[in-house]
């Protein structure tokens, strides 16, 4: 008898234990949030996002920073975002389980474990080097996008996924081409996942720092780029900047929390409309 | 006719995507390729730039000189040829800036045209001179010899102990400590985030209700999407002052800084890959643990967490592949010491971290620039391991 | 409770009137979510008798089974209503310890579902999560329960190996041990030889009828056949309603209900 007692007590505390650890690690996330929303939302205001940065980057705002960052995630989305989808559904609905399907699945794989600065690495050497752009725009977006393709093709692929196959059945049983049953029945329904996953590789392009330290970051530049091999500065990159390296760093804390403030909302707000996205699509999708 | 350009555009389309996945694979090899071409020409290169030479004189025996016993000979560490396995003689160092003690301007002439003869003799009276001129001023018919360099080898880049890529006359490019210092914060990260994910996986996966877990899926999605500098500034304004008090510390950037945001930051990847493990587990077992009167925690224990043995593996080792390569967060609170780390409490380096800090300033094609690419392949090879691993855990499973 | 030797043959318990209920469910409803799975059930179960629940796919056999081990409290959203007795005791009632009920009815499922572990872990795992730990007795409780499930002979030589390496039908009889170790006083199967063979299912077959001198039994089959060699008492669902009770021989000879003779006869399900 003690020992069922016993057993029902053990399980009380582990289950206990673990709410609380669970507890914990959502607290993490609210106390980092809170934290930089709590300082970085005084400095926030209009000027803040669109003046230049002035007096070594203590005063004024981070306007070229915000535009250099949506410019990378711009072009590496034009470049990412097509390609990834394409290879999804090459992978997905073309490809047998073949070597060759294994073999590019293994090397998506792989790209997704390569770590950000390896890329960095990469694209001075392929893209600013070898390419001659020079530290520019286009330099950064193609390092970043390439980033982002193991992720657009693994929720692309994740999306195909849900597509079930008597639909394709169904398509291909009217006469319908591969391509035809792809366009008109496998992407419409897919489109809000894909979708999703472009948001939140956004959200991913906008973070990372490594890849664009040596390929198109300007450390201080109060101009904006004119063309796609310009140098531009950026979020992220502005962030480790004022942190790590200002002329007068405490001056330019507020700075720093103002910029963590934006990459944070940049975040936030992906994740939200993602979920939201597919929380909305899911719904009607299964009311069809 | 319709139908025949139908067909077309199918081939076609069938081409470009085609052509679409085979970027992604071969982005791969791509990566190898270049990393491999800027980083390789490191080994078997001179430790020293091209235009200085090392000259000693004719007597002497020893046969080269590496990078290190240089550094050692500059710090004054070794004195004596013996010491290098040569003849007893102390070591002379000779640099052009000794000039002055040794030699008046007269001597050496208005326009410093004695300058050979007199180094010449200099080499031929010491026989335990070490000199180290620029080219242009090596004598022509020297007197004594010039010692060639030992070649950086692979094994004395893995093992050695010092990383000062800039130090001059040789710079040491041990990479030692680096992957330690990767290691230790790493290993310390997921000591952190193993048992913390694990319990929240194990929570999410069979213990919350429905509900709860629609809430935390999201945080955890959260978690995994916040950029790493901002992770790595709140550690630098929150967590390392924190750790400098509470431990009473120098400097509050320390290898537990590291750890900690490291281990925040793979949360998110052992939770999900975890989660997904465990969610494996059949039904059907749970089912007959229960029916047997176990409770629900030791059906978790009995059943559920061995039978996702191998996940919660891969779990552990993706979370390490995370940290191993994590790059803006571990530079901006790790200190970047390049030393052996001996405590959590000491500033260490990582080799993202080193390259990320030093790449800026090496020149191009310059040694040290070479050096952080050999440590770009280095890393690459780590992360490979690591994929590799976790999909042959995850192929055992399967069969 | 019946001594043994009136209970040879169902035939034989019937005639003595043994009117003993091992369990018993009472005006039970089931819902999942909005869906109504089972209407005011009521059915005895006679102790030491073997209760076939019968019925088309879908109709709440397993729904019903799993009120008496009250495994249904595992899925979201399950509201229940109504009495189930089990040793004239309302398992549903408000302090009861779910794991130390099902510690007391033994289950066996469609799919044999061993642990991964070793043949012997198997059939010790209730004893252990339970809190025995006595080694001698345990090897004694888990040499008993293989025999009984006729197993013994087959495994004796091998009980560190892991129960993967059984056949199907070995396995089911290795679940059967398992259920038996912890000697509950019901025994719920659910289809437990559909995913066998006609050879093991024979065995399993034989096996309940052996079983029976000790245990209650409660049954789900889709087999006419099966249900009339096994059982004593069938009852038979449809669409989440109890719509026939009887003595297996009076309700396969004599159904009183058209649906019921439609099932029976093979004319749907
Ligand atoms: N977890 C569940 N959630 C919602 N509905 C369920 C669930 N389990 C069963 N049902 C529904 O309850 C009804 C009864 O299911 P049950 O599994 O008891 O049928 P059954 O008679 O055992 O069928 P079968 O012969 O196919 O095993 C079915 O209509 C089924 O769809
Ligand atoms: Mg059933």
């Amino acid at each position: 008898m003690m020992s069922f007692i016993h057993k029902r007590i053990k399980q009380k505390i582990a289950f206990s234990f673990f709410g609380l650890v669970s507890l914990i690690v959502v607290g993490i996330l609210f106390v980092i949030l809170g934290f930089i929303i709590f300082r970085g939302i005084s400095v926030i205001n209009w000027g803040f996002l669109t003046q230049m940065p002035e007096e070594g980057m203590t005063k004024g705002g981070i306007f070229p920073a915000i535009v250099g960052t949506l410019c990378l995630i711009g072009g590496s989305m034009i470049f990412a975002f097509p390609i990834g989808v394409l290879s999804a559904i090459y992978l997905n609905e073309y490809l047998k389980e073949t070597w060759l399907k294994k073999f590019m699945r293994s090397m998506t794989n792989n790209l997704a474990g390569i770590p950000s600065i390896v890329f960095g690495l990469f694209g001075m050497a392929l893209f600013v080097n070898k390419l001659k752009f020079g530290d520019s725009i286009l330099a950064g977006s193609l390092t970043l996008g390439l980033l982002a393709l193991p992720v657009i093709i693994r929720t692309t692929e994740e999306a195909l996924k849900s597509v079930p196959d008597h639909l394709r059945i169904g398509s291909y049983a009217l006469g319908a081409t591969k391509l035809q049953t792809i366009r008109r029945v496998v992407l419409p329904i897919a489109a809000p996942n894909i979708i999703t996953g472009l948001i939140l590789s956004i959200s991913r392009v906008s973070g990372e720092t490594a890849p664009i330290l040596f390929t198109v970051a300007a450390y201080f530049l109060p101009k904006l780029p004119h063309s796609m091999f310009d140098q531009a500065m950026a979020l992220p990159y502005h962030l480790y900047v004022l942190t790590t390296s200002g002329t007068n760093m405490e001056a330019s804390r507020p700075m720093a929390y103002g910029t963590a403030f934006v990459l944070i909302m940049i975040v936030l707000i992906a994740n939200l409309l993602a979920n939201a996205f597919r929380r909305y699509f899911g719904k009607r999708n299964k009311m069809n | 006719m319709n139908r025949k350009r139908l067909k077309i555009f199918e081939k076609v389309f069938g081409v470009v995507l085609f052509s679409s996945s085979t970027v992604t694979s071969l982005t791969v090899l791509f990566i190898i390729v270049f990393l491999f071409n800027e980083g390789i020409g490191l080994f078997n290169s001179t430790p020293v730039e091209k235009k200085y030479q090392f000259i000693v004189s004719n007597n002497n025996t020893v046969k080269e000189l590496s990078s290190k016993q240089l550094k050692d000979i500059f710090n004054y560490d070794i004195t004596n040829w013996k010491q290098l396995g040569g003849s007893n003689d102390s070591i002379l160092l000779f640099t052009i800036n000794d000039l002055s003690t040794y030699f008046t301007d007269d001597e050496l002439g208005a326009n410093f045209e004695y300058l050979p003869s007199k180094i010449n003799e200099l080499i031929k009276k010491n026989p335990g001179i070490l000199a180290y001129l620029s080219d242009k001023y090596v004598p022509e018919h020297l007197e004594g010899h010039v010692i060639p360099l030992t070649k950086i080898s692979i094994k004395d880049f893995v093992t050695g102990t010092e990383w000062y890529p800039t130090s001059e006359p040789a710079p040491q490019f041990g990479v030692l400590p680096l992957i330690l210092g990767t290691l230790w914060v790493s290993f310390g990260a997921i000591l952190i985030a193993l048992p913390l994910g694990l319990a929240t996986a194990i929570f999410m996966a069979e213990v919350a209700s429905q509900r709860l877990r629609n809430i935390l899926k999201p945080v955890i999605e959260l978690l995994a999407g916040i950029p790493s500098v901002v992770y790595g500034f709140f550690g630098l304004v929150v967590l390392v002052p924190l750790i400098q008090q509470l431990f009473n510390l120098p400097v509050g950037e320390t290898a537990l800084a590291g750890s900690i945001i490291l281990g925040i930051m793979a949360l998110p990847t052992i939770i999900t890959v975890s989660e997904d493990a465990l969610r494996t587990t059949p039904t059907s077992l749970k089912e007959a643990s229960l029916a047997l009167g176990a409770t629900r925690w030791q059906t978790i224990t009995r059943v559920t967490v061995p039978y996702a043995r191998s996940g919660i593996t891969a779990a552990s080792i993706l979370g390490i592949g995370r940290a191993v390569g994590e790059t803006m967060a571990v530079l901006m609170v790790t200190g970047n010491a390049g030393v052996i780390p001996h405590t959590f409490l000491q500033p260490v380096r990582t080799i993202p971290a080193t390259i990320a800090a030093e790449l800026g300033e090496s020149s191009y094609g310059g040694l040290h620039f070479k050096a952080l690419f050999a440590l770009g392949i280095l890393l690459f090879l780590i992360t490979l391991i690591i994929n590799t691993s976790v999909e042959l855990i995850k192929s055992r499973k399967r069969s | 409770m019946t001594t043994t030797e009136t209970i040879n043959t169902p035939h034989v318990s019937h005639m003595h009137k043994v009117e003993t209920f091992k369990a018993e469910a009472k005006g039970v409803n089931l819902y999942y979510k909005d869906f109504h799975a089972l209407k005011d059930i009521s059915l005895p179960i006679k102790t030491n008798q073997v209760t076939a629940l019968i019925g088309p796919s879908g109709c709440g056999k397993s729904t019903f089974l799993r009120l008496f081990n009250r495994m249904n409290d595992l899925i979201d959203g399950v509201k229940i209503t109504g009495e189930v007795m089990l040793e004239e005791q309302n398992i549903y009632r408000k302090g009861i310890v779910v794991d130390e009920l099902r510690k007391s009815v033994g289950m066996v499922f469609q799919k044999p579902n061993p642990f991964p572990k070793s043949i012997y872990e198997n059939v010790a795992y209730g004893l252990r999560v339970n809190g025995y730990d006595h080694k001698d007795s345990i090897d004694e409780i888990v040499e008993r329960s293989l025999k009984q499930a006729a197993l013994w002979d087959e495994v004796k030589d091998k009980l560190k190996k892991s129960a993967y390496e059984l056949s199907g039908g070995q396995q089911q009889r290795l679940c059967i041990a398992r259920a038996l170790a912890i000697e509950p006083s019901l025994i719920l199967m659910d289809e437990p030889a559909s995913a066998l063979d006609p050879l093991s299912t024979a065995k399993i077959e034989d096996l309940i009828y052996e079983l029976k001198n000790k245990y209650t039994i409660i049954i789900v089959t889709h087999n006419m056949q099966q249900a009339g060699r096994v059982s004593d008492y069938t009852a038979f669902f449809y669409l989440g309603e109890l719509i026939e009770y009887d003595k297996t021989k009076t309700m396969f000879i004599n159904p009183q209900n058209i649906k019921t003779q439609n099932y029976i006869t093979g004319r749907f399900g």
